[in-house]
């Protein structure tokens, strides 16, 4: 593995980490107002500044790493799980099953921009923590649907599945302890990226205002009540630390997914 | 020829099919609101017969779907229901009435559709202007320190989100140097801002491809001949192997603008740029306007699906091999 994936690998590790100790960490009570302290510059009581309802950013940023780190391993977990039995389901019985799947339902979410389906979701259901991470699973399925079809296509003409055949072993026998435990190292990579997304789609949405209602410290929520004119100008500190925040977060998850492509696979090495 | 042919009608019977399924979909979406939409634009207070006006109005009082299956059992409603009246509509180019302004959808999403489409094409331009002398600079002097650092840049680029790039843009361009206004987009050079942010990310995807397409080019057995017969490297590289590698650049650009489409709408937030993505989140969304949520929804995506199945088709054109497989 590369430099890069190291890299990603202990940004990565501190990101967790702030996440599990985050009520160790955090230096003040995160919905705490304080409007005589509104905008304070960066000191050593608020490490990070304070922001329009003079709260502190450090703990915000701190507790954010939570709600992003929350959304995106439940997002990664449960679209992954649906997505690895559809592929599998798909590349294993091919015919007519496949067909419907990977021709047809695959198509259709691939076929959908991810965010605008996200955004039309949640426009409609309504804004939640909840309904966000239904949302990012249904946009977020389909990626790992599409890479586990492509290996167990791969997987299942292997010799060890004909000889588990010869056995008298059952369909659903050969395709979960023999296609599946060979077929899942590409998920890995995927997963890494997966969480890149799914972290990047939480901020995106809370950017906006669909996404997890304030006063919840969402890096999207706190990026955008940062960057406004006369904030940027006056206070660019309340802006600065939640956009550093994700910005590092969704680079050590890309370094990590691209690390191990190509640990993975040799071929691009010489790239 | 006669295979040919039957591959064609299947990729346009499949993006029939997903168009359908992408309608569906957004005409079924209106019933997951929570309450009604008469209720949401009206408000609790509302009366009953205020509520009756606007349902009858808004063809609301029809039933959703072809049946209904609920507490009483199932029941069949015939073909008067509001699925099939947003076909009847659609088939004749009407998306409705917004809830609230009562003006036809199509009419607001003309307004600014142009504008949407402008902000694509011009971070689409941004993009290749920083993406091709990027690549080709790495490519060509592959695993250096150069080719390292553009790499490094590349990669930041994808992962730095709009939402990060465009209010740092803002800052040091609108707030330090005052070079450009913060928001709006009644100046032309008010596309620059949000352009470059909108196409950072692009740019950054296509500097590895046009590089990784660069390497591979080098290694072929023309640019040896090319070398041989006495060509300056600098025309090796411009006229010979950036030629060849761009084809897979034309595809990804083609893939990217139905990106772009989906992405101005963060971009268009940022600065206020009066397109479809402001439309959808401050006129739609924002007002409970779900006729106009609707209509955005559909035409966004619809204009993505279209994007990609045609650049689909250039490319098969293009490049004969990929026909065959």
């Amino acid at each position: 593995m590369n430099r890069l994936t190291y890299i990603g690998l202990t940004i990565a590790a501190v990101f967790i980490l702030t996440a599990i100790f985050a009520p160790f960490i955090a230096t003040h009570d995160v919905t705490a107002q304080n409007l005589m302290m509104r905008y304070a510059p960066v000191s050593e009581a608020h490490w990070f500044g304070t922001d329009a309802l003079g709260r502190d950013v450090f703990s915000r940023v701190v507790f954010g790493a939570r709600i992003s780190l929350e959304v995106g391993i439940i997002v990664v977990v449960v679209s992954s799980f649906i997505g690895v039995i559809l592929g599998a389901v798909a590349g294993f019985y091919g015919g007519w099953i496949d067909k419907f799947l990977s021709g047809y339902v695959f198509n259709v979410f691939l076929a959908f921009p991810g965010l605008l389906l996200a955004i039309a979701l949640v426009a409609f259901l309504g804004a939640g923590l909840g309904k966000l991470i239904l949302a990012l699973c249904i946009i977020g399925w389909v990626g790992y649907a599409r890479v586990m079809r492509g290996q167990v296509l791969k997987v299942r003409e292997y010799d060890f599945v004909q000889a588990a055949r010869a056995l008298g072993a059952s369909n659903f026998r050969i395709l979960f302890t023999h296609i599946l435990p060979n077929a899942i190292q590409p998920l890995i990579v995927q997963a890494s990226l997966g969480m890149a997304g799914a972290v990047l789609s939480e901020a995106s949405l809370s950017f906006l205002g669909l996404g997890i209602p304030p006063p919840a410290p969402s890096w999207g929520t706190m990026i955008e009540e940062g960057r406004g004119f006369d904030i940027l100008y006056n206070a660019p500190h309340v802006l600065f630390f939640p956009a550093l925040a994700i910005a590092l977060t969704v680079l050590a998850f890309n370094f990590i997914g691209d690390g191990l492509r190509e640990y993975l696979d040799p071929k691009q090495r010489s790239r | 020829m006669k295979y040919k042919l039957l591959n064609f009608a299947r990729q346009i019977g499949l993006l029939l099919l997903v168009v359908w399924t992408v309608i569906s979909l957004v005409t079924l979406l209106i019933e997951l609101v929570p309450g009604t939409p008469a209720t949401a634009i009206l408000g609790d207070q509302a009366t009953t017969e205020q509520i009756n006006n606007f349902n009858q109005k808004h063809g609301l009082d029809k039933p959703a779907f072809f049946f209904s299956y609920n507490d009483e059992g199932f029941k069949w409603h015939g073909t008067r229901n509001r699925y099939m009246d947003y076909w009847i509509g659609l088939a004749s180019g009407d998306l409705g009435t917004s809830f609230r302004t009562e003006r036809p959808v199509l009419d607001m999403i003309l307004e600014r559709y142009p504008s949407t489409i402008m902000l694509a094409l011009a971070s689409m331009f941004v993009a290749i202007s920083i993406a091709v002398p990027l690549g080709v600079f790495a490519g060509t002097n592959k695993g250096t320190i150069i080719d390292n650092v553009s790499s490094f840049v590349a990669l930041l680029g994808i992962s730095l989100p709009t939402f990060v790039i465009g209010p740092f843009l803002v800052y040091l361009f609108a707030v330090k140097l005052r070079w450009f206004s913060p928001t709006g987009s009644a100046n032309p050079e008010d596309i620059v801002l949000p352009a470059v942010t909108l196409g950072a990310a692009l740019s950054a995807i296509l500097t590895r491809m046009v590089r990784s397409s660069v390497i591979e080019e080098l290694g072929e057995d023309y640019v040896r001949t090319a070398r041989a017969k006495g060509l300056s490297e600098r025309k090796v590289i411009y006229k010979h192997v950036l030629k060849n590698g761009l084809i897979p650049v034309v595809t990804i650009l083609g893939l990217q603008l139905g990106v772009l489409l989906a992405g101005a709408i963060i971009t268009e937030k940022i600065f206020n740029w009066q397109g479809l993505g402001l439309l959808l989140l401050d006129d739609g969304i924002g007002k409970r306007d779900y006729r106009l949520v609707q209509g955005c929804v559909l035409v966004i995506s619809v204009t993505y699906i279209l994007a990609n199945s045609l650049t689909d088709l250039v490319y098969r054109w293009l490049d004969p091999r990929i026909r065959l497989s």
